[in-house]
This record gives structure tokens, C-alpha cells and sequence, in this order.
């Protein structure tokens, strides 16, 4: 599937999305909502990170900074603007894009490390002012606007969930297409090769500073409207739309996902936010999880889940997927043994310190553990031990018959 | 006004001290591995948590020589099982992989002690007054974490200018494969390294565990004034590391004391801003109010006027 083809069927995929058996309701529909802004938030990420190769710790600003634009500009359409809500996340947009160029003047002038850094004051910067200005900010607990009170375009209020939704996919595909055609142009060009060679983009001639600060202006513009999407969703933004948390949450999803590509951050994007919404529920370690699968990709899959799925792929074409599997059924078993062992570890020691009024008993997979005897630890420790033991013997399978369908 | 003067002072060195212990071993591993370890702060407030816990089961002492070493010891297992394989992949993944570490170690930390503040209280063997300065008593422990830090320096500038491992690694700071060649471990040295700069980041955490809020945010909340220190510094320089560490901790401090905004100011000077002004909010934020801010504000400053820190001698 090439070109418009690939466009139309992503376009109805999101249409017909809602109302696929199981996402009809109200609160599936939600979570189609969240993932559509952490998507938009993610792909202006990866063209900074994946693209650019501007590794930022503070990310929220503009995605922050876009949010607090947009609810004051539907604060505005409240009081009176005859402007329709669906373009209510460009104010987003356009305040992202001049807090971009704002910061990214003097932030883009180094890259790597020294980048970081900056980012990471920048961001530390921003969050403290806005506790600070409670005036334009409101505080901790923000500032609030309403959606339904607004010009009706086509008898469309706004007041239910799926009519939120098909905003956000509509500004989702405007997004990936915003950036897909702006990486096919010289510009877009050059802002991969700023990224793999610097020094040989200056010796053809071009500034390597002008250009990341191009592309930074641009994820800013990206990351504001997603934090304009967020404004309409939540008809509110407060201070935390600015923090580290969200600037670090970003990076999770593009890195998890994969941050070679659009694909990969997308992908990251619905997947953490799935982790977040539905593993909460059921752990209070949930963030635990999520770091050491973030520290796993990193260490084990750099190209993140987008790059094993593709590399899979590729195998299945050469035919060679079947020795593979074959190493897997082998060392799943170990593996999930280990898992296992971490898990009650993990579950059991956060009853005991962080929930201690529910009980000491706590049921794990059907199975009651009293978390004041010695027997739990003792069996998860051993689980995990072992699991990992047998688990390392059995992984040059796995390896081996990887090298073997790489060739 | 006096009184606060000095007292802002001797808190702003006692400070400033915790920042530079923190920042010499960040800045130390900067310049030897090339990586910037977000998980550092994450050590500090490790250093912070094994002291208190040590406290309890062996005394205040004993803890205060065992914690920087477990720390120290954290830190060797996070470059020999974590970093040393990501070497050759690039400096972003290092960082990642850091980066994920501070995310696991807070999580970790709830798992052990639980979400709330633990009561660090300074013990009872050195919590008493010093010396009276201007009427007010200047606490013993406070003088104790003075010393133990300008102790650390002075045989750290020992061991590294006196001893033959010193000068391996400073070698290996400038010219590592040239060391490698001379048939030096050079991992070895970067394991070295990182746990000695972990281990400056523990008994930084047993001292800052007194002043600060021992709690599971203690590590976001001081890593970033880190990055700020070893920025404003010069990235890999120490001696920055220690300008801007005082200059921080001594700013902040001062800050905290004075009860003035930009509309006192203005005041002063003859003009009165009423709150019509469309920056009236902007300038009556008062200066004690503005303090988080200010290592920021200083670092943006630095990075428009003089890019490469204030001893730094190479632009990263």
C-alpha cells in the first residue's frame, strides 16, 4: 500500500474505529480519545528525537504551553468568539509553535548531551513559573472552559464523547500528514542529516543549528496542538500538563513504541496509554512495570516494539520464522517462571509497605499470600532464581536462531 | 539584617557543599564515560534512605560510613551490568538507560519504605548548639557535615593529584585509548569511577537526608538543580562544579530570605505599578517566592551569555 491508498484506509480506519463491537462505549471511546492525543504528542516527539536527533527532557513545555493557549482561546469562544470548536486546538498549535521558536532560539544551538540538559531546566524552568503565576495558569488546580458553549457548526455540540473523538482523529491525520510531507522536503532532508552527521551538513553548506531549531519550532507547533486537543477532551489545563511526569511520559511511549518512525511512535503512543488506563486498575506498581520495560527496550530492543514487529516480519517473508518460534516455546517457559517470581515479589512488597490497611493476605493470581509469613517471598525468589537461571542457558537458542534468519 | 546575612551565608555553604558533592561525581563520570547519569540523584536519595535504615540497625556512625559504600556499590553493579553494554551503542541510549533507572529506583523506594516522608531526624549524639554567632546557636551537625565534606575533598584532591590510580584516571579523562594502550583496565577505571561518584552521591544523600524531606520525590526534585550546577559550571569541569555549586546553593539561600518583589523595587525608585498593569502579577511575585526558579533562570542566563559554562573549556 503506497501514497493515497494508505492515507484513505488509515482515514476510515479511524472512522469506523468507535463503533467496532467492544470500543462503543462511552469510556472505550474515552480511551480512543487519550491515545489519539498522546499520538499527535508523540509524533511531534519523534520528529524532534527520531528524526532530528534532539533528545528533549521537556517536552510537556510545549505541549503544556499549546494546552493553556487553547483553553484560553475557548475561554474566549465562551465569552462570545464566533469561532467552532474543532479549530480551537490550532490556538494550541500556533502557541506551541511560538513557545518553540521562543525557547528553541537559544536552546537549538547544541545538540546531544549539552541539549538535554537545557531541555530539562527549560522544563524545571516553565513548571516552576507557572505555580508562580496562578493568574494566567491557575494554580494547581488550572483553568477550566467549556466546549458545548460555543458556536454549533452543523448542529454539532460537542457534548458527547464521540463527536470529541473525531476531532482529534481528524487533527491525528492532519498531524501525521503535516509531518510526513515536511520530512519529504529539503528541510525534512536535512534534519536526518543533522541528526546522523552534523559536521558534513555544515560542510554542504547549511547551518545544522538553523535547522534543529526548524524542526524544533515545528514539534512545537505538533506538541501544542495535541496539548490543544487535550484541552477540548478535558475542558481543563493545569500545571501538570507542563511536568517533567509528561515530558518523561512522552519519551517512554516514542522509545517503547520505537522512535525510528511515525509507525513506532503511534504505536507507543496507544500502547502506554493502554498500560496506563487499564494496568492501574488492577496494581499500584504499575509504573514500576514501565520502567523496567522501558530499561528492557533499551537494552534489548533499541528499534522498540515497531522495530520487533517489523523484524518478525521480515523473517516470516524469509520464510525462516518457524526455528524461531521453535526457541521461543523453549525459553518462554523459563521466562514466564521469572516473570512470575518478579511479579509476586513486586506485588507483595507494595501491599506490605504502601497498603498495609487493606491486610496482610493478598490474592495474586487466584492464590490467597499472607504477606507476614516467610512462605511467599521465600517461593518468589526462588521462582525468580531459578527462572532466570534456566531462562540465560536457554536464550543462545533464541539468539542463535535469530543470526540464523538474518543469514 | 546582619544575623540573616551570615546565617544565609554559613546555610548557603552547607548547601552548596551538599550540591558540589553531588555535582563533582556527575561531572566526573561526564568527562570519563561521556555519559550524563540521570540516575544519579536517585543514588543521592538512596544514600538518604540506606542511612536512615542503617541508623536504626547500627547506629549513626557505622551508617554514615556503610551507606555511601552501598551506594557506591550501586552504583558499579548500574555501569558493569547496564552501561558497559550499551558503550558502543551511543550516548543517547546511556542516558536512556539512566533515565529508566531513576524511573525504577523511585518505584523501588515506595516498595521498601513506603509513599510518605520518613522522619530522618538528625541524631541525638550531634544535635546540639555549636557556637552562638549574633545571638542565635549554629547547630553542631551542621558544622559535622562541613567538615566531613571538606574532608572528602581534601583527600579526594590527595588521592587524584598524590596516587598512581589518580593519575590513571585523570589520563584516561583526556585520553582514554592512549591509557587502554599502556595496558590500563579502562573499564575497570569506568567501573571505578562511577561507583566513587555514587558513593559521593550516598554521602551526599546521608547528609541531605537532614535537610531535606527524605520521600521518594527527593530525587526529582534535587536532580535537575544537579544538571543546572554541572551546566552553569562547564560540563566535565570540577572547579566550575564547585563555583556553581556555591553560587547556587548561596543564591537560592539569600533568595529565600528576602521579602522583596519588583514592585518594591519600582516603589522605590519613584513609579508606582497598580494592578491594572497588564504584568502586575509578573512583578509582585516576591523574590523568597521566585527562589525554586532561580538556578533556571541562571542557566538560560548562562547559555545566552556564555555557552560553554563558566570553566568550561570545550563546546559539547
Amino acid at each position: 500500500m503506497s501514497g493515497a491508498r494508505a492515507w484513505v484506509a488509515a482515514a476510515v480506519l479511524l472512522a469506523v474505529l468507535p463503533w467496532i463491537p467492544g470500543l462503543q462505549s462511552d469510556s472505550a471511546r474515552s480511551l480512543l480519545t487519550q491515545m489519539g492525543i498522546a499520538a499527535v504528542f508523540a509524533l511531534s516527539y519523534q520528529l524532534l528525537l527520531g528524526q532530528t536527533g534532539l533528545l528533549s527532557f521537556g517536552h510537556a513545555v510545549y505541549f503544556g504551553l499549546g494546552g493553556y493557549a487553547a483553553i484560553h482561546f475557548l475561554r474566549a469562544v465562551n465569552g462570545g468568539w464566533p469561532i467552532p470548536v474543532p479549530l480551537v486546538p490550532l490556538a494550541g498549535a500556533i502557541g506551541g509553535l511560538i513557545a518553540g521558536i521562543v525557547f528553541g532560539a537559544f536552546t537549538t544551538r547544541r545538540a546531544g548531551t549539552t541539549f538535554a540538559l537545557i531541555s530539562l531546566g527549560v522544563g524545571e524552568l516553565v513548571y516552576a513559573a507557572s505555580l508562580m503565576l496562578p493568574g494566567f495558569f491557575g494554580g494547581e488546580e488550572g483553568v477550566t472552559a467549556s466546549r458545548t458553549r460555543a458556536p454549533y457548526i452543523a448542529g454539532l455540540d460537542f457534548g458527547s464523547q464521540v463527536q470529541v473523538y473525531y476531532v482529534i482523529a481528524f487533527w491525528l491525520l492532519v498531524a501525521t500528514a503535516v509531518i510526513h510531507h515536511f520530512l519529504r522536503t529539503p528541510v525534512g532532508r536535512l534534519c536526518n542529516a543533522v541528526r546522523d552527521n552534523p559536521e558534513r551538513v555544515e560542510f554542504i553548506g547549511y547551518d545544522p543549528q538553523r535547522i534543529r531549531f526548524i524542526a524544533f519550532a515545528l514539534s512545537g507547533a505538533v506538541a501544542g496542538l495535541a496539548g490543544g486537543l487535550h484541552a477540548i477532551n478535558y475542558e481543563i489545563v493545569a500545571s501538570e500538563a507542563l511536568s517533567a511526569a509528561r515530558s518523561g511520559a512522552v519519551l517512554l511511549m516514542v522509545y517503547v513504541g520505537g522512535v525510528g518512525n511515525a509507525i513506532g511512535a503511534i504505536l507507543g503512543a496507544v500502547a502506554i496509554t493502554w498500560l496506563q488506563v487499564n494496568l492501574s486498575d488492577y496494581t499500584n506498581a504499575w509504573l514500576l512495570y514501565l520502567g523496567l520495560l522501558f530499561m528492557a527496550i533499551v537494552l534489548v530492543a533499541p528499534q522498540g516494539l515497531a522495530g520487533v514487529a517489523l523484524a518478525h516480519l521480515r523473517a516470516f517473508r524469509a520464510r525462516r520464522l518457524a526455528p524461531i518460534f521453535r526457541a521461543y516455546a523453549i525459553f518462554a517457559l523459563p521466562a514466564s517462571a521469572a516473570a512470575l517470581g518478579a511479579v509476586t515479589l513486586i506485588e507483595i512488597a507494595y501491599r506490605r509497605s504502601t497498603q498495609p490497611e487493606v491486610g496482610a493476605v493478598l490474592r495474586l493470581f487466584g492464590i490467597p499470600m499472607d504477606t507476614a509469613t516467610a512462605w511467599p517471598w521465600l517461593g518468589a525468589v526462588a521462582l525468580l532464581v531459578a527462572g532466570v537461571l534456566v531462562a540465560k542457558r536457554a536464550w543462545p537458542r533464541v539468539d542463535s536462531a535469530w543470526g540464523a534468519a538474518r543469514g | 539584617m546582619m544575623e540573616i546575612a551570615v546565617f544565609s551565608l554559613l546555610n548557603g555553604a552547607v548547601y552548596g557543599l551538599m550540591l558540589f558533592m553531588l555535582s563533582s561525581g556527575l561531572t566526573l563520570i561526564f568527562s570519563l564515560m561521556g555519559v550524563l547519569n540521570f540516575a544519579h540523584a536517585s543514588v543521592f536519595m538512596l544514600g538518604a534512605y540506606f542511612s536512615w535504615q542503617l541508623s536504626r540497625w547500627v547506629g549513626f556512625w557505622p551508617a554514615l560510613v556503610a551507606a555511601p559504600l552501598l551506594c557506591g556499590l550501586v552504583g558499579a553493579a548500574i555501569e558493569r551490568f547496564g552501561l558497559r553494554r550499551l558503550h558502543r551503542v551511543g550516548h543517547v541510549a546511556e542516558i536512556l538507560f539512566t533515565f529508566g533507572i531513576s524511573y525504577v529506583v523511585v518505584e523501588l523506594v515506595v516498595m521498601a519504605w513506603g509513599r510518605n516522608p520518613i522522619e530522618n531526624r538528625v541524631p541525638a549524639s550531634i544535635d546540639f548548639a555549636a557556637f552562638r554567632l549574633l545571638g542565635t546557636s549554629y547547630p553542631f551537625y551542621k558544622v559535622l557535615m562541613t567538615a566531613i565534606s571538606v574532608a572528602m575533598f581534601a583527600f579526594l584532591y590527595a588521592a587524584f593529584k598524590r596516587t598512581r590510580a589518580g593519575l590513571v584516571i585523570q589520563a584516561a579523562l583526556t585520553h582514554p585509548t592512549m591509557v587502554s594502550a599502556l595496558g590500563h583496565d579502562v573499564p575497570r577505571l569506568f567501573v571505578l569511577v562511577f561507583a566513587l561518584g555514587s558513593a559521593l552521591a550516598g554521602l551526599a544523600g546521608v547528609i541531605g537526608g537532614f535537610a531535606l524531606l527524605t520521600e521518594p520525590n527527593m530525587a526529582a526534585n534535587l536532580g535537575p538543580i544537579v544538571f543546572v550546577v554541572v551546566v552553569v559550571g562547564g560540563l566535565g569541569s570540577i572547579t566550575g562544579a564547585f563555583i556553581a555549586s556555591m553560587l547556587i546553593g548561596i543564591l537560592q539561600t539569600f533568595a529565600v530570605a528576602v521579602d522583596y518583589s519588583l514592585l518594591d523595587v519600582f516603589r522605590a525608585m519613584g513609579r508606582v505599578v497598580d494592578r491594572s498593569s497588564p504584568l502586575y502579577e509578573l512583578f509582585s511575585i516576591k523574590l523568597a517566592q521566585a527562589a525554586p526558579i532561580l538556578p533556571y533562570l541562571l542557566l538560560v542566563l548562562v547559555l545566552i551569555v556564555r555557552p560553554r559554562g563558566l570553566m568550561g573549556t570545550r563546546d559539547t
